[in-house]
């Protein structure tokens, strides 16, 4: 198709659209809030489209996880020992696994169970973002973007420290355009439609719930 | 492909039709209206507008270049890029992938340019099997009809008959007209599709020249299902998608969903910028974007109507517009309808197809208020409407000329004419002032549904003279 | 551009161009406008040679035909006095039409500088004339109907509002989708009559159930739509320019 590229090419430089130089960008001033405040509005932003935020201190987030587990009836949850806070999961549940999973290997070996036998999977965050209540995630080889899209209940964890003010703001100070992941994800809010007569329903195709846990240092 | 035509009549039927009037009047009353509290600071609304409009402009000034550097970074990241000229050439890519993988099903994510490609007639005919997975284009193609919103594909239908349709053909799942239950079906009945796909086809809302990033907006999930969960994934996106920064992501996303639903943010923004690497778990393990030009490097060779290429699809236009609120989306017969449909389709199919188009607006402007890119839609098609009876073609723009036929132009050069010698005028005017007693009693059309508008007994010219206030 | 760049100081005489529709149809309402103008100490110039704009053409696709008809309007007026529009259609065409049409010909700077002294009538009383005006009439409900042009192209809306507001006994009730256009759209209604219909018909059900029984536009084009409907269904609405509303409610004489 070699030649279509250059036809395509040619033809949009030959018509070289003599535009005049755009080199204006208007302000668009963007929103600024205190730490506190980030952790309100990502909050309420979150619950508005019917996700779940629960603001927890770092040392305490063990203990509502389970409490969620089994106020939910998860039978399994999927998680990732090879993360920052795989360990503390993998002894959650004493000797016992109880309701614990892990997937090892590429989905080729694993799509079958994480299509049919997971419950719930639990990813950490990259970041968030306040003004528009979004999470941040950049999968890798330790929580692979499945992971938060396949099973019905998708658990994030999520630092307050990690809450930008703007997708702009978090854009530009970690200077996304020099390295982007294989896959960059925001997600705001459990997977919904409204396709039929303009009435929101969740869960269409990814996740029906979402549950955020933000840790708040102890 | 699209038989426009015959748009008088389908708007005709479409207005005797009370379901379909009330559904288009509900839904784009509540659009409207959530896209309103979406923007309660109008200054950050003008500024975005004027940033959105400055991003567009400056890639499309850019365009060649950029698309050079996009399939630059997109070939260091491992996404493989092709190029079709026509649809035609984009539908032959698309299969030769299918086939090199021996697939035989493609399930999709809602992507408008393959609608304009046909793909699903064109893999079909080829022994391979089509699936919407987009809940309203699923239930489109399980009723085999076109989508009526770019947005909202499945908006002329009610739930009555979505829930009719279902049982038609699950005949094994029971009958509801409740709206979970009938996602939850559709849910369970595409899960196992995604299981099985070999491959998957996307969309592209904004492809990132800097970074090689395909940039994908969605709710449902399906998007990240068909480009994560295949094997292989196709990306299909006219050439005009590209835009320079990642820096240029931001005000464009901030935009688009808050214009099109008034949402503040969709659920997933995904954003791809390469196959699976090695060591990572899960991905394709392919990668294309299909950059399809299909007349758009025409429309980019002039300069007012390069405008027309600014579009970010969010359907804002449509939701606003009058005309079509009340014949929705099926009248206009192409793949996109409503006010930008009426600039965009007639330059790629021809003013001799759908030169009835531009036509079908009464320039009230509330399009080109919306519009988060501020296209001036009025001002094209006005543009559009010069071009369908303009005599002295540059021939850029296909099917120019082609509506002037019959009396018209005779009726306006006599208008012109006459109004362009004062005394004629006067002379007629007054003339029709002293015997409005002839004046017909019924105008066409015009008196269908209106009382006929009576000449006065003196004409302004005459009273103004009468009253004092001079000629100079 | 602030109001304050975009007007200028109280002249002492002023163009009134009275458009092809008032001049045949509604006279009144021009002969009303120019009156509101003179009452405020303002000379009142109208030029006999004026007929249209030429906005049907234009809107039509017939540029030439356009083209020819605004020259001869450009000429009509050659003094560097304001001039002042009793319709925002007609004067969205001359401001920001007439520099579109003439793009690239030779009058291209003659047009640019025509369009830069055109005013919508409401705008050049609100704006120019500070106008202050003394209701008369008994109270009454209105309803108003601002046509595109005036709201979009011109953005002139709250000009229309101000001024009823001024009156003392008039209460302005408002419509469901007031900014929604009526339907008309110059050759629009001839070529697609059905839709053109079904929009007339949805604007007077939304103006009739405000329950007023007087309809104001400072749009002829709109009024013989909508209040041409409205007639036809017999309903008891009755139409009128905002001059000649304005003129009747404070005119003594008219009392």
């Amino acid at each position: 198709m070699n030649d279509a590229r250059s036809n395509i090419l040619k033809r949009l430089k030959e018509a070289g659209p003599g535009l005049p130089e755009t080199a204006e960008q208007t302000p668009v001033p963007l929103a600024r809030w205190s730490p506190a405040q980030r952790i309100e509005r990502f909050s309420q932003r979150m619950e508005s489209v019917r996700a779940e935020v629960h603001i927890v201190p770092d040392n305490g987030w063990i203990d509502l996880l389970k409490e969620l587990v089994s106020e939910k009836g998860i039978g399994t949850l999927l998680y990732s020992p090879p993360t920052e806070y795989g360990s503390a999961i993998g002894a959650a549940w004493g000797t016992s696994d109880g309701p614990l999973r892990t997937l090892t290997g590429e989905i080729e070996e694993w799509q079958e169970q994480l299509f049919s036998d997971i419950d719930a999977a639990l990813t950490s965050t990259h970041a968030a973002i306040a003004e528009t209540g979004t999470l941040v995630l950049w999968p890798d080889s330790a929580e692979p973007r499945t992971f938060s899209l396949v099973p019905p209940i998708h658990i994030a964890l999520l630092k307050a420290e990690r809450i930008f003010d703007t997708f702009a703001d978090l854009v530009a100070r970690e200077q996304w355009q020099n390295g982007l992941p294989t896959n960059a994800l925001l997600i705001s809010g459990p997977s919904k439609s409204a396709d039929i007569e303009q009435t929101l329903a969740y869960g269409v195709h990814g996740p029906v719930e979402l549950i955020v846990l933000v840790l708040t240092e102890a | 492909m699209q038989q426009s035509v015959e748009f008088r009549g389908r708007s005709r039927e479409a207005l005797g039709n009370e379901q379909i009037r009330s559904n288009f009047r509900q839904a784009m009353d509540g659009l409207m209206s959530k896209r309103k509290a979406s923007f309660p600071d109008q200054d950050e609304l003008r500024r975005l507008r004027l940033r959105a409009a400055e991003i567009r402009a400056n890639a499309l000034l850019k365009l060649p270049e950029l698309l050079e550097r996009l399939e630059q970074r997109c070939h260091e990241n491992g996404i493989q890029v092709h190029w079709a000229e026509s649809t035609a050439e984009a539908n032959a890519i698309v299969l030769g992938i299918m086939q090199r993988h021996d697939a035989r099903l493609l399930i999709k994510g809602k992507s408008m340019v393959s609608e304009e490609m046909e793909l699903n007639h064109y893999l079909e005919a080829h022994g391979i099997e089509c699936l919407e997975s987009d809940l309203g284009e699923y239930i489109l193609q399980l009723a085999g009809e076109p989508p009526s919103h770019i947005v909202a594909p499945a908006i002329h239908k009610s739930r009555q008959q979505i829930a009719q349709l279902f049982r038609q053909k699950f005949p094994d799942i029971p009958y509801s007209e409740d709206v979970d239950t009938l996602t939850r079906s559709a849910r369970t009945i595409l899960r196992r599709k995604f299981n099985q796909a070999p491959v998957g086809l996307s969309g592209v809302n904004f492809a990132v020249a800097e970074t090689g990033t395909i940039c994908l907006v969605e709710n449902e999930g399906n998007g990240r299902m068909c480009t994560t969960v295949p094997p292989v994934h196709i990306a299909v996106t006219g050439i005009e998608k590209v835009v320079e920064h990642l820096a240029d992501i931001p005000p464009l996303l901030s935009l688009l969903p808050r214009s099109a639903t008034g949402q503040h943010i969709t659920t997933y923004f995904n954003m791809i910028s390469s196959p699976r690497k090695p060591g990572e778990r899960d991905g394709p393990q392919e990668v294309h974007l299909v950059l399809l030009d299909n007349g758009r490097s025409r429309i980019y060779q002039d300069q007012e109507l390069i405008q027309t290429l600014r579009c970010i699809r969010c359907g804002a236009c449509m939701n606003h517009c009058p005309v079509y609120a009340r014949i929705g989306g099926h009248a206009y017969g192409t793949t996109i309808p409503g006010p930008i449909g009426s600039i965009l389709e007639p330059q790629k199919a021809g003013l001799d197809r759908l030169g009835d188009l531009p036509t079908a607006s009464t320039l009230c402007g509330a399009c080109a208020e919306v519009c988060p890119v501020k296209i001036p839609i009025p001002d094209l098609l006005n543009r559009l409407r010069f071009e369908r009876v303009r005599s002295d073609g540059d021939n850029l723009t296909p099917g120019q000329g082609s509506q002037r036929h019959g009396w018209e132009p005779t009726v306006w050069r006599a208008w012109s004419w006459l109004h362009a010698h004062p005394l004629v005028y006067r002379l007629g005017t007054r003339i029709a002032s002293r015997l409005r007693w002839l004046q017909p009693r019924r105008l066409g059309n015009w008196s269908r549904v209106r009382s006929t508008p009576r000449v006065a007994s003196r004409t302004l010219h005459e009273l103004a003279a009468k009253n004092g206030f001079n000629d100079e | 551009m602030s109001p304050s760049d975009r007007y200028p100081e109280r002249p002492q005489r002023v163009y009134f161009f009275g458009t092809c529709l008032i001049d045949l149809l509604y006279p009144e309402a021009g002969l009303a406008g120019m009156q509101l103008i003179r009452r405020e100490g303002v000379e009142v110039l109208y030029p006999r040679d004026q007929t249209c704009c030429g906005q049907p053409a234009w809107n039509s696709g017939y540029r030439d035909e356009a083209r020819s008809v605004a020259m001869r309007q450009i000429g009509c007026f050659p003094q560097p006095y304001p001039i002042v529009v009793p319709s925002g259609s007609c004067a969205g065409m001359m401001r920001h039409q007439y520099p579109r049409l003439f793009q690239g010909s030779p009058e291209q700077e003659t047009a640019l500088a025509f369009a830069a002294r055109i005013f919508e009538l409401t705008e050049f009383l609100v704006h120019v004339l500070k106008i202050d005006l003394q209701d008369l009439g008994a109270p009454v409900e209105v309803a108003l109907h601002v046509s595109c042009a005036a709201r979009r192209e011109l953005q002139v809306a709250d000009e229309h509002r101000v001024l009823l507001q001024q009156l003392e006994g008039v209460t302005l009730l408002e419509q469901q989708r007031a900014e929604e256009c009526c339907g008309f759209g110059g050759t629009f209604a001839v070529k697609h009559p059905e839709i053109s219909a079904a929009m007339v018909e949805e604007k007077c059900n939304a103006v009739v159930a405000t329950g007023a029984t007087r309809l104001v536009s400072g749009d002829c084009g709109c009024l013989m739509n909508i209040n041409g409907h409205a007639q036809h269904r017999n309903e008891a609405l009755q139409g009128q320019h905002i001059a000649s509303f304005l003129w009747e409610r404070t005119n003594a004489a008219e009392r």
